[in-house]
């Protein structure tokens, strides 16, 4: 068994698939719709959603390689507690992190970077994945699915920061002259329920190109 | 008419299953039964079938709505001659009221009807009739002003996230109409707020308005505390005051109301217990009496704004109301009750009839299911007896 892994390339087509299914068939928002308060909590403009995602990417990534390392030494009956304490510790080093070095956002994120420790993303790719997976693969695992969440984090914010402000990454993009016309930003989807609603268009679409995903 | 039907005849077999446009048979099939009544035959079982099906259903709110937008038409004539300080002739104010109103009507129904159409051939299903009503609702629900891509977005949104996500006409939650003005009010909130938009021309600040003329609206007077500025119970009844377009005049809802009552379609539990429940709250205020806006009679609280309007066209929507007897009762209790509540106590939403009844639309199923539990409840009570 072990010999046989080890033959495995790092970048086996199966590992790449860690990478890239949960951008679309198993992405943690739209098919396990985890991770959705957050999701509506900092979508308002690209920036702060871009860290938030990188965040949520790291965190995921590094608890998922740390505790499918510790996994054969965790007793079943206190692997969450032993979960927790480790997601809690690399939050604090992500949040730490950004209080460091971008300030602004991560006093825009606010209390989100510190209940990434809640996220669901994280606990169900650890339980899911970690507890039964070897470090590599759960490592991918975490990755891919954190940019699963970021994508479409990414994606709400453009719609909701496009709509809501007229900005893309800050920068004024819809010029003076429409404003003049009469055109006016959407003051709606700045607000927490055009998130929602937002997210569930994306669902919406997604499920329609993909019918396997349609429940019956 | 005969040609109409002969020529609708020889190219329907291009619509039916096989035929070049079958794709768009849905298309074809609205706009024959919109034209013609529907031909349709019962073909299982023994079922009586009545005439009043949901086209003349809709017909009839339609023709009930006709009274109150003739004179939102005038009236918007009306106040801006009035705000520029001209007198002419009331053909003069009708026509242009006219002029600022009909865009607004052909807007909503152009818009809303095209989601319509597309969702209908996607799915595959009939285009319902049901939008006939909400296109006609919500021009009469926004104030003139409100720009026409305004218009149209929000018709779009309430179309699609207001009913065809729920599965189209008569699964909706919530009443599309108001989900349109909901939205250009959290969306907008300068062109649905304040007091220079209620009057066309108003807020273009080159006009120029006849000093002392302020645009406000009853309602926002009565949150300024300006109680003495609002007019009197007579002339906030004939509705010639700045408001909403189709809200403003009493008489014309009333006149509305007994169309809807007299031909069975609108609900008069609702409508009545609305008014009760619009009552009882602003005696309950007059009681407290804490703020001018609490000491204002009941009457004039009922005539002022939307609140009628409200209650004969928006609570009694067969759809989003409670579908119980009993539940129509307290339905309507409510909706009037918070009206009131939101109104006074919180002056940045003015017009609390809008969110008064969406909020009780959310609430409507979970009232008929306790109804509907409470019947059973009574009635096992009853059996219960004889099965021991």
């Amino acid at each position: 068994m072990s010999t046989a892994s080890e033959k495995e390339p790092w970048f086996s087509k199966q590992n790449l698939k860690l990478l890239t299914n949960p951008l679309n068939w198993e992405n943690p928002i739209t098919v396990q719709v985890l991770g959705i308060c957050s999701a509506l909590a900092v979508t308002v403009q690209i920036k702060p959603a871009i860290v938030m995602a990188l965040s949520v990417t790291v965190v995921t990534a590094f608890a998922n390689l740390i505790i499918s390392s510790l996994r054969n030494t965790i007793p079943a009956r206190i692997r969450i507690i032993v979960q927790l304490v480790v997601i809690a510790a690399l939050v604090i080093v992500v949040d730490q992190l950004l209080k460091a070095y971008v300030y602004d956002v991560s006093k825009k994120l606010s209390v989100f970077v510190g209940l990434i420790i809640t996220n669901c993303i994280l606990m169900g790719r650890l339980e899911a994945y970690a507890m039964a997976n070897k470090p590599w693969k759960s490592f991918l695992d975490g990755i891919g699915n954190g940019l699963g969440y970021g994508l479409i984090l990414v994606t709400v914010a453009f719609i909701r920061e496009l709509t809501g402000s007229g900005k893309f990454f800050g920068m004024k993009i819809i010029p003076q002259s429409f404003y003049d016309m009469g055109y006016a930003d959407n003051g709606l989807m700045i607000l927490p329920p055009m998130a929602l609603i937002t997210i569930g268009v994306i669902i919406w679409i997604h499920r329609s190109r993909n019918k396997a995903l349609i429940e019956k | 008419m005969k040609s109409l039907r002969k020529y609708l005849d020889k190219i329907k077999p291009n619509f039916q299953p096989g035929g070049k446009f079958q794709k768009f048979r849905s298309t074809f099939d609205a706009f024959e039964t919109f034209l013609f009544v529907p031909n349709h035959v019962t073909k299982k079982g023994s079922h009586i079938r009545d005439y009043i099906d949901l086209k003349r259903t809709m017909s009839i709110v339609v023709m009930a709505l006709m009274p109150a937008l003739l004179f939102g038409m005038w009236n918007v004539g009306y106040q801006h001659y009035l705000s520029v300080g001209q007198t002419v002739t009331f053909l003069e104010q009708f026509w242009f009221g006219f002029i600022a109103v009909f865009p607004i009507v052909v807007v909503a129904y152009v818009s809303g009807l095209s989601v319509e159409f597309i969702f209908a051939q996607i799915r595959g299903h009939e285009v319902n009739e049901g939008f006939l009503v909400s296109g006609m609702l919500i021009p009469l629900i926004m104030p003139v002003d409100t720009p026409l891509w305004m218009i149209a977005v929000a018709t779009i949104f309430a179309v699609i996230f207001g009913k065809e996500v729920f599965g189209g006409t008569g699964m909706n939650i919530f009443n599309p109409a108001l989900l349109a003005r909901a939205f250009v009010f959290f969306a907008y909130p300068a062109k649905i707020t304040g007091d220079f938009i209620w009057i066309e021309g108003l807020s273009d600040k080159s006009s120029k308005i006849v000093d002392g003329f302020s645009g406000a609206t009853p309602l926002s007077q009565a949150a300024n505390y300006a109680v003495d500025k609002i007019p009197s119970d007579l002339t906030l009844f004939l509705g010639n005051i700045p408001g909403s377009i189709g809200e403003t005049s009493k008489l014309a809802i009333l006149i509305g109301a007994a169309i809807l009552l007299l031909s069975g379609i609108g609900n008069w539990r609702i409508m009545l217990t609305t008014v009760l429940g619009g009552l009882f709250m602003s005696l309950i205020f007059n009681l407290v009496g804490a703020n001018p806006y609490m000491q204002i009679s009941p009457i004039t609280q009922l005539l002022m704004g939307g609140f009628l309007f409200g209650a004969v066209f928006m609570a009694t929507d067969p759809v989003t109301a409670a579908q119980t007897n009993t539940g129509k009762y307290i339905y309507g209790f409510l909706v009037g009750v918070i009206a009131i509540m939101v109104r006074v106590f919180n002056p940045a939403y003015p017009e609390g009839m809008m969110l008064s009844i969406l909020l009780m639309n959310a609430f409507a199923p979970l009232i008929d299911h306790y109804v509907v539990e409470a019947n059973i409840k009574r009635r096992l009570k009853r059996i219960s007896p004889i099965q021991k």
